[in-house]
């Protein structure tokens, strides 16, 4: 079988086994797999920054505050359809990262590290600020017709775990036609050799701002689909713990491959659903999980799957 | 009329003078090589040209245009291509990627990448390699790879830093070849120790020493060159 | 109270600000500089640091506040030098000092130290009692009838305490100084800062001198907070603070520099105390976390650093 028909097949089977749980599943994790679906979104979204650019971000949070922020303000303020808060969303998102990656794009390195992680922060703080319109850490509930997309009731849970999978699937397909492209592949060029990539004619501020902002714009859909379709927006989603999730998950699961955020996220989620139940300390995995894979398993899953069996793994 | 050429061109590292006053014509269609002693500045030089480096004071004019002020990945774009002395290829790809890279510049469609790939690797004699990881390769075929993607880009210019360093006589004797072959459709400038390469290939030489040009002519009046031997002997 | 009285209260209380946060960004800047990596959790070492001092003194009980204190100072610095000791080993050794691997680990580090925390100590924020604490008025000038002269506000005062914290620190910083300029294991370190490959030529055991370093850092972090408990309590969440102004600090002074970063310290917590009073404290955080990025981007050397050739 050719790389394209084994990814098509690989890619494929998953979305046909989600499609199913949405009928199998018993309702508890029918309820985690749509949360998983969300967030392996935002997962995907980090993943073409920092697994096929080369560009580590500590401060994604930013862009998925900025999308459910954009969208949940917009919702609940500017009184608009749910259908054009996720729009402002998406705008908001992307707007922030051009802005961030014309800054933060002078930068490399650990510099870069540091610059995205305040800029998060001050991002963060920014919604504490505006309390009287954000909430704050309590945050604000979204409900009735808020939540009603195109006619659909996303309070219900059939109805979201559809919505979940539909944003998830269209992301799997737009990241694999991604990575495909040439744009793509002059990404993961940057991220092996960026002096070389420009000596080949590359303009690779240009390619690193195109991946910024892609990279932000996905985070934000995510951001404001959690919004919609949770019904919750808080400042907890901007702080610097959700800037390392995504990083923790795509290091998991496998940076660099397409798969690896949802197989990141679903591993994670389970891991941490599972310790939540002993203790109060569940971060405490986290902390753990971070520590061994940078010490024996840097791929991540898919990664070691790509080394030891499937070298044209997308 | 003359492709490149370069204007009191300077460029100083924290009071070393690298490049001083540098005027440099290069005709279209010539073969040149420009050698000197280590450390006289012909990597810096080069770099100016491409626009790796910026220079402290002067100009470079390529095809009767000012690019001075362009940054390194427009002036490829006008048609000059640069390969790296120490080799810098991207190791975790494969062989034929890391020149789909380069050819993907001018290449409209996948086919006609794929042609571009298929003919500069079957030029270095990389041929049957297009699947290998390009950091398993041997070093001289890490060489061999960075012609190949100077090649695939089918530049005006082709600058090549350095191009034989560590390769095995055979492959000394079919770079040769190569290079008499792409005179006719190419301008090289080519950066080289090995003086056999230099007398057989190079219609002229230029000599930089201490960041300046030293002389200029064809291969037989550098040898005979008097200040040029001075100079590599260390005696001037 | 007028604003003159005002502003040297604020002062006073941007000073010890200022005292604990150049301990804690010393700490920071000696690891960036001699090791070159970015430590995310060093707010826990401080963190340690404060919630160790409250065990050693509910250990020492009812004995004067003072035992229970001055065993503290010598007990949490040396116990939280070795976990970092043992951190390095374990972990950062292990990935070869790799910056961006650094990081990610150091933030799993980051999480296990607060949660372990979290799991034996627990949600609690609970105080330590200064060794003494008297509490001094203090005059201002005003101009009277008989020209200049002095008189007590009301409400303007400090405690014995607070002084003690900034010359306790003068006096640490001062030790970190000849430490580093004037005993061999500074030389070593600086030798080490300079040209890694180097040093290792000349035989210095660079594994063993970053060891060293790591622990010093996490050490001055949790000495810092032995300091401040008395003056604030000790809670699991209690590094997040200390971390970014510590990077606030250090971006802001020239990473690795540690003159810089003193006089950053010192500015920044004198700035902190003043804006604050003038502020809310959630802009002025807004304001300092933007200046930090800021400053990255446009001047990478830091304001008070010397562009590098």
């Amino acid at each position: 079988m050719s790389d394209g028909a084994r990814s098509l097949a690989l890619h494929g089977a998953l979305l046909a086994l989600l499609l199913a749980g949405a009928f199998v599943l018993p309702a508890y994790h029918h309820g985690v797999l749509a949360r998983v679906m969300v967030l392996s979104v935002y997962a995907a979204g980090y993943n073409i920054m920092f697994g096929y650019t080369g560009l580590l971000s500590l401060g994604h949070a930013l862009f998925f505050a900025a999308g459910m922020y954009g969208m949940g303000l917009a919702v609940q303020h500017g009184g608009v359809t749910p259908a054009l808060g996720l729009l402002a969303g998406l705008g908001c998102g992307l707007a922030v990262a051009f802005a961030l990656g014309l800054l933060a794009l002078r930068t490399a390195g650990v510099a870069f590290m540091i610059v995205t992680l305040m800029f998060a922060q001050a991002g963060y703080l920014t919604v504490l600020y505006f309390g009287p319109y954000t909430r704050g850490d309590e945050g604000f509930v979204l409900q009735g017709a808020q939540r009603v997309l195109f006619g659909f009731d996303l309070s219900d849970a059939g109805v979201r775990y559809i919505a979940a999978l539909i944003l998830f699937a269209a992301v799997l397909v737009g990241v694999l036609a991604l990575v495909r492209s040439r744009f793509g592949r002059v990404l993961v060029a940057i991220r092996e050799n960026e002096e070389r990539a420009r000596m080949l004619g590359y303009d690779t501020f240009a390619h690193k701002l195109g991946a910024v902002v892609i990279s932000g714009g996905i985070a934000a859909l995510a951001g404001a689909a959690y919004g919609l379709l949770f019904g919750y927006v808080g400042a907890t989603f901007a702080s610097v713990q959700y800037s390392i999730f995504p990083l923790l998950w795509v290091l998991l699961g496998g940076a660099g491959t397409v798969i690896g955020p949802f197989l990141g996220t679903l591993f994670m989620f389970y891991l941490i659903d599972l310790s939540s139940g002993y203790t109060s300390a569940y971060m405490l995995i986290a902390g753990v999980v971070l520590v061994a894979l940078t010490l024996f398993a840097p791929q991540g899953l898919a990664g070691e799957l790509r080394r030891r069996i499937w070298r044209g793994l997308p | 009329m003359s492709l490149l050429q370069t204007r009191a061109l300077t460029r100083h590292f924290s009071g070393l003078k690298a490049v001083e006053t540098v005027d440099f014509d290069l005709p279209e269609g010539e073969v040149r090589a420009l050698i000197g002693p280590n450390g006289a500045g012909k990597t810096t030089f080069v770099s100016l040209l491409c626009g790796r480096i910026p220079p402290t004071s002067g100009q470079v004019i390529f095809d009767g245009r000012d690019i001075s002020a362009l940054p390194a990945h427009r002036r490829i774009n006008l048609g000059m291509a640069y390969t790296f002395q120490i080799t810098s290829v991207f190791a975790n790809l494969p062989v034929a990627e890391n020149v789909a890279l380069a050819a993907r510049r001018r290449e409209a469609t996948s086919a006609g990448v794929a042609r571009a790939v298929a003919d500069a690797l079957e030029r270095v004699g990389l041929g049957d390699r297009g699947d290998q990881n390009a950091g398993d390769l041997s070093y001289g075929h890490q060489r061999l790879l960075e012609i190949a993607m100077g090649l695939a880009q089918a530049p005006r210019l082709l600058i090549l830093d350095e191009p034989t360093q560590g390769l095995a006589d055979a492959e000394i004797a079919a770079f040769k070849a190569l290079v008499r072959e792409l005179a006719s459709s190419t301008t090289i400038l080519l950066i080289e120790h090995n003086m056999s390469v230099v007398m057989e290939t190079a219609d002229r030489v230029s000599v930089l020493n201490f960041g300046q040009i030293l002389a200029e002519g064809t291969p037989a009046e550098i040898r005979a060159n008097p200040a040029v031997q001075a100079a590599y002997l260390g005696t001037a | 109270m007028d604003f003159g009285p005002y502003l040297l209260l604020a002062s006073l209380e941007g000073a010890v600000t200022a005292a604990v946060l150049a301990l804690t960004a010393v700490g920071l800047s000696l690891v960036f500089g001699v090791m070159r990596v970015v430590n995310v959790a060093h707010g826990e070492f401080f963190m340690l640091g404060a919630v160790l001092a409250w065990w050693v003194a509910h250990l020492v009980g009812d004995a004067h506040p003072a035992v229970g204190f001055l065993l503290a100072l010598v007990v949490a610095p040396l116990l939280v030098g070795g976990i970092a000791v043992l951190a390095d080993v374990t972990v950062l050794k292990r990935v070869n000092y790799d910056p961006e691997r650094t990081i990610v680990a150091t933030i799993g580090i980051l999480y296990i130290l607060q949660q372990v925390t979290l799991m034996t100590y627990g949600p609690d924020a609970r105080p330590v009692e200064p060794p003494f604490n008297t509490r001094l008025a203090l005059p201002f000038v005003e101009w009277g009838e008989n020209g200049l002269q002095l008189y007590w506000p009301w409400g303007l005062s400090t405690t014995s305490y607070k002084l003690a914290v900034i010359g306790a620190a003068v006096v640490v910083l001062l030790g970190v100084w000849g430490l580093m300029a004037r005993t061999r294991i500074g030389l070593l370190m600086r030798a080490t800062q300079l040209d890694r490959d180097m040093a290792l030529a000349f035989g210095i055991p660079v594994e063993r001198v970053y060891a060293m370093v790591f622990g010093i850092g996490a050490g001055l972090a949790a000495l810092a907070a032995v300091l401040i408990v008395p003056i604030q309590q000790a809670h699991y969440l209690m590094g997040g603070d200390p971390l970014l102004l510590s990077f606030i600090v250090v971006i802001i002074g020239g990473l690795g520099s540690l003159p810089g970063t003193v006089l950053a310290a010192v500015l920044i917590g004198l700035s902190d105390g003043i804006i604050s009073v003038f502020f809310s404290p959630t802009l002025a955080k807004i304001l300092a976390t933007l200046l930090v990025a800021l400053v990255l981007v446009f001047r990478p050397q830091g304001l008070f650093g010397v562009r590098r050739a």
